[in-house]
């Protein structure tokens, strides 16, 4: 007794009246913890938590009402794969409470409207999904949810809106069916009938040009990869076909079958499909990744197939499960791993396609590639007597087919696979075929996380010629036997001028000594660019610097000055790259590094007069793509100077109008208006420009692109030869690949490419991939 | 609109753990918020082989990385088995909390932590031999650390002539 009272007064005299104030917070946290918990692992049944949660919530609905309506409301947002525990809640909440029902109906179509309009549309599917289980615990009439479904598939009557708005009101509806199809054609067989033929009739007409630069593997076989819509088309045709006998899904409302029957229902209010806005964000088309069916998993059970409705929920529920807990990779792990209903389902094999589904997810995963490694790791941590296994057998099969595996993914394997050190098998040695190639970039990018011996010693003797280069630096000047090179002698001057800490000017004046290859004795052009110069210049500074990456770094920044002196044309600065690239052609990793220097920016394609079979290095790809990204946070940067530019103005006119008629704040006020004034004027030219450099950047990669596409395809069609060379896949594939990493930015110059480049007189086998890619958002 | 769940935002990789920097110039609560802005982590438990290329190559798979700064050994300016690494923004630096802390480069457990930010004399390690302070009183023998701690050093050639 004594002990509780002076815990209760550790705070003095303060603590009961603070803990009076606090206790709703500390109420409302603990139904949220509640609510947010039912359903996890307990020594009580589900149906008894679920029991016991509903009594504790009918006793605090008096005071605590729009707290547990705005948190139910949550829930069935962002917990979608615990769909059914909770409309059983609120089945039987309803059951005790009517108006309570009522009011979480409306609360919901409330939610579904403010969800619609602020593009969250993935979110908008949970909640009518939500809305149609509810159907199933007798909180909803069925004919008004029927009603709600002839609502939305009416949209598919519009005209003139863009093909992704009418596809997300179809996939609402079918993928509801799997939840509620067998009570709604219980109910209203006619009705649904005459919907799923619309629906059959829609999915006949609509357009599927987007469909080729989604897929991960261009072959069929052995799984096709099918348009998201046709898939989920031919799974609800099955389940229809199996009077909607559905056996996966968990359903705690069965077993309160008794109760909720007795409750009332509520009908749905009318719900129109709010109409088509100009800014409006559907969701993107995907395709189906599958690599694993029932001839995978040996012993255990049966993987449903790929058109049963079960392969589609339990796909749904893993990829919602990744979506709650992706910034806790052990959590992940666990939930993914405690999965409902495992006990009948493959579910490693399930857990592995799902994730690398996402990872291969086109265009880019809907998670940081990263995160995919370590979910995995985590995996086999928990499992580490099975899941390895069924990651190995993954990646021997994703090996085998890598011949027609999207380049994007064969990259992105790429990463997976050296974070998770699997052994790859090789089988034949011709360096430009898929296998060879992955392999080599696979050792290369292995040894950037640790050291060229390390290679050497792991990899066996077979796979030799495949090992990367010890990256050591190609200096030219290096020693006696390059004396006879022009610009050696040069070299060495300059070479101790930078060791003795010689100033800009001096050096300068040195290599004002190097005659100029390129000019004749009576060009009267003035200063074109010297690359004898540059090559010395640069050759000597790098090989003093080539310690590590911050030692070149800091080299670069400190003689910044001279370079842009030697560099002022643009074929100056094409001869950098040259150069840098020539000086570490055996350590590509610092390849990419060099590459990223802004004022080289728009050059980067010179990579590209290079053999071909450079072409076809993973890093040229990450310098260019790397490059792009430095762009794009360049316009960012200076754009958001803007707009606090303008808020501050905004700001500031808004205070001069409350504030009142000081003369003397007036023309203060006035004046800085005015300055903040021309400021953004400035950043607007700033950000115009910055745009316009953008725009420069991806005409000049995209023209490239057309120049060697064009090429390649004149000189096979002249010749009467395939064009399908393993380097003409490569290019149209990076190319591809251009578009989808950066869509969000180039959707913005889609007016220009199309007027400028991607015309009708194009090649048909270059616009096509064009035209796929605005088909992504039509 | 509707609420949001605190149970449901959980990010436990990202929070700051309950290290201070004994020698951070200001009070607990400036340091607390320094990291709590942070774009800049420690690393540590590196083997002192490690590259910076290396350390660049793990770091970069969560987003562009400014700057990479390996700690060194005070007297020796050998590197010492740690590092810093700033990104360009906090969101890179946190999915480098949540999906790089914990994994291995060059075949040992890394362990990363917020940083206040990299100040000049940070870059070296504060142990009485010059490395870091864990490597002076180590029992084990770790031979990407130099092998045996300082101390344990110490007492074994101590032992060694007392013997002979």
């Amino acid at each position: 007794m004594s002990r509780r009272r002076h815990s209760d007064e550790n705070d003095g005299g303060q603590a009961h009246k603070r803990r009076r104030t606090s206790e709703p917070i500390e109420i409302e946290d603990r139904l949220e913890s509640l609510i947010c918990r039912v359903g996890e692992k307990s020594t009580s049944s589900l149906e008894s938590n679920l029991e016991g949660l509903a009594g504790v919530l009918e006793a605090d609905l008096p005071n605590y009402k729009n707290k547990i309506l705005r948190i139910l409301c949550s829930v069935a947002r962002l917990l979608p794969e615990k769909l059914t525990v909770y409309t059983t809640l609120v089945g039987l909440l309803n059951a005790r409470n009517y108006n309570f029902g009522g009011e979480f109906v409306e609360a919901m179509i409330r939610q579904l409207k403010e969800t619609l309009k602020n593009n969250l549309y993935n979110e908008a599917v949970y909640l009518v999904r939500f809305l149609s289980d509810l159907v199933n615990c007798h909180v909803i009439a069925a004919p008004s949810m029927v009603a709600m479904f002839e609502n939305f598939i009416s949209v598919t009557q519009e005209e003139d809106v863009p093909q992704v708005r009418l596809d997300w009101f179809v996939y609402v509806v079918l993928s509801c069916l799997p939840w509620v199809g067998k009570e709604l054609y219980e109910k209203k067989d006619v009705e649904m009938d005459r919907l799923l033929s619309q629906i059959e009739g829609y999915l006949k007409r609509r357009v599927k040009t987007h469909v080729p630069m989604l897929q991960v593997w261009t072959a069929e076989k052995p799984h096709p990869q099918e348009e998201y819509l046709d898939c989920l088309w031919a799974q609800i045709q099955k389940l229809k076909k199996d009077r909607w006998q559905e056996r996966h899904i968990l359903r705690p409302y069965i077993a309160f079958d008794s109760v909720l029957c007795e409750a009332l229902q509520h009908n749905l209010p009318p719900f129109t499909p709010p109409g088509h806005m100009p800014d409006a964000q559907y969701p993107m088309p995907r395709v189906i990744f599958r690599m694993f069916d029932y001839t995978d998993a040996p012993e255990g059970p049966v993987m449903p197939g790929s058109h049963s409705v079960e392969r589609f929920v339990i796909e749904e529920n893993l990829h919602c499960i990744i979506k709650t807990h992706w910034k806790e990779r052990k959590t992940c792990a666990a939930q993914l791993l405690s999965y409902p209903g495992k006990n009948k389902i493959p579910l490693n094999y399930h857990i592995v396609e799902v994730i690398f589904a996402e990872l291969f997810q086109l265009p880019s995963p809907p998670h940081i590639d990263v995160m995919y490694t370590s979910l995995l790791i985590e995996l086999c941590k928990l499992q580490p007597g099975s899941l390895p296994q069924v990651l190995a057998q993954a990646t021997e099969m994703l090996y085998m087919r890598l011949d027609t595996m999207n380049t994007s993914c064969i990259d992105r394997f790429i990463y997976q696979l050296v974070c998770s050190s699997f052994e790859a098998d090789c089988l034949t040695l011709d360096l430009d075929k898929p296998k060879p190639k992955f392999v080599k970039e696979v050792l290369e990018k292995s040894m950037r996380l640790s050291y060229h011996q390390r290679i050497v010693d792991i990899v066996p003797a077979t796979f030799s010629a495949l090992i990367p280069a010890d990256p050591i630096f190609t200096f030219k000047y290096e020693d006696e036997s390059a004396s006879t090179l022009p610009g050696y002698a040069t070299s060495v001057t300059v070479s101790n001028a930078i060791k003795n800490r010689a100033s800009n000017e001096e050096i300068l004046a040195i290599l004002k000594e190097v005659p100029n290859p390129n000019q004749e004795d009576d060009d009267d052009e003035g200063e074109s660019f010297n690359p004898l110069k540059i090559d010395v210049f640069l050759q000597t500074l790098l090989h003093l610097a080539a310690k590590s990456f911050s030692h070149s770094f800091s080299a670069l920044g400190k003689f910044h000055e001279i370079l842009k002196t030697l560099t002022e044309s643009d074929e100056g600065k094409l001869h950098i790259l040259k150069v840098v690239y020539e000086v570490w052609r055996n350590h590509p990793q610092c390849d990419c590094f060099h590459g990223e220097e802004r004022q080289l920016i728009c050059e980067v394609s010179s990579c590209w007069n290079e053999p071909p079979l450079i072409f076809c290095r993973l890093f040229i790809w990450e310098i260019l793509h790397s490059t792009i990204r430095k762009m794009n946070k360049h316009v960012q940067k200076i754009q958001k100077e803007l707009e606090e530019a303008k808020e501050k103005l905004e700001k500031q006119q808004n205070k001069r109008r409350d504030s009142g008629e000081d003369e003397d704040m007036e023309k203060n006020s006035e004046d800085e208006e005015g300055q903040l004034e021309e400021q953004i004027e400035r950043l607007q030219e700033k950000v115009e420009s910055a745009q316009s450099e953008q725009k420069n950047l991806f005409l000049v990669i995209f023209q490239r692109f057309i120049m060697l596409l064009t090429e390649h395809l004149v000189r096979c069609e002249t010749g009467s030869v395939d064009i399908s060379t393993p380097w003409y896949k490569n290019c149209i594939e990076r190319l591809q690949q251009v578009f989808l990493m950066h869509h969000v930015t180039i959707q913005q110059y889609m007016g220009t490419l199309e007027n400028l480049l991607f015309t009708a007189e194009l090649d048909h086998h270059i616009l096509a991939v064009y035209q796929q890619f605005c088909a992504l958002q039509l | 609109m509707s609420a949001k769940l605190n149970a449901l935002n959980s990010d436990s990789y990202t929070e700051v753990s309950q290290y201070r920097d004994q020698h951070f110039k200001g009070n607990r609560y400036e340091q607390e918020k320094l990291l709590k802005q942070s774009n800049t982590l420690y690393v540590g438990n590196l083997s002192f082989y490690t590259t910076e290329e290396q350390v660049h190559e793990l770091f970069a798979k969560c987003g562009d990385v400014k700057r990479i700064i390996i700690g060194l050994d005070k007297i020796k300016k050998t590197a010492c088995g740690f590092c810093f690494v700033e990104y360009y923004t906090r969101g890179d630096a946190e999915n480098a909390m949540r999906f790089v802390n914990g994994t291995r480069l060059d075949d040992r457990i890394i362990r990363t932590d917020w940083d206040a930010g990299f100040k000049e004399g940070r870059q070296y390690g504060r142990g009485k031999s010059g490395g870091q302070v864990r490597d002076e009183y180590r029992q084990d023998y770790d031979p990407a650390r130099g092998g045996y701690g300082k101390l344990a050093q110490q007492q074994r050639s101590t032992e060694a002539r007392n013997t002979f």
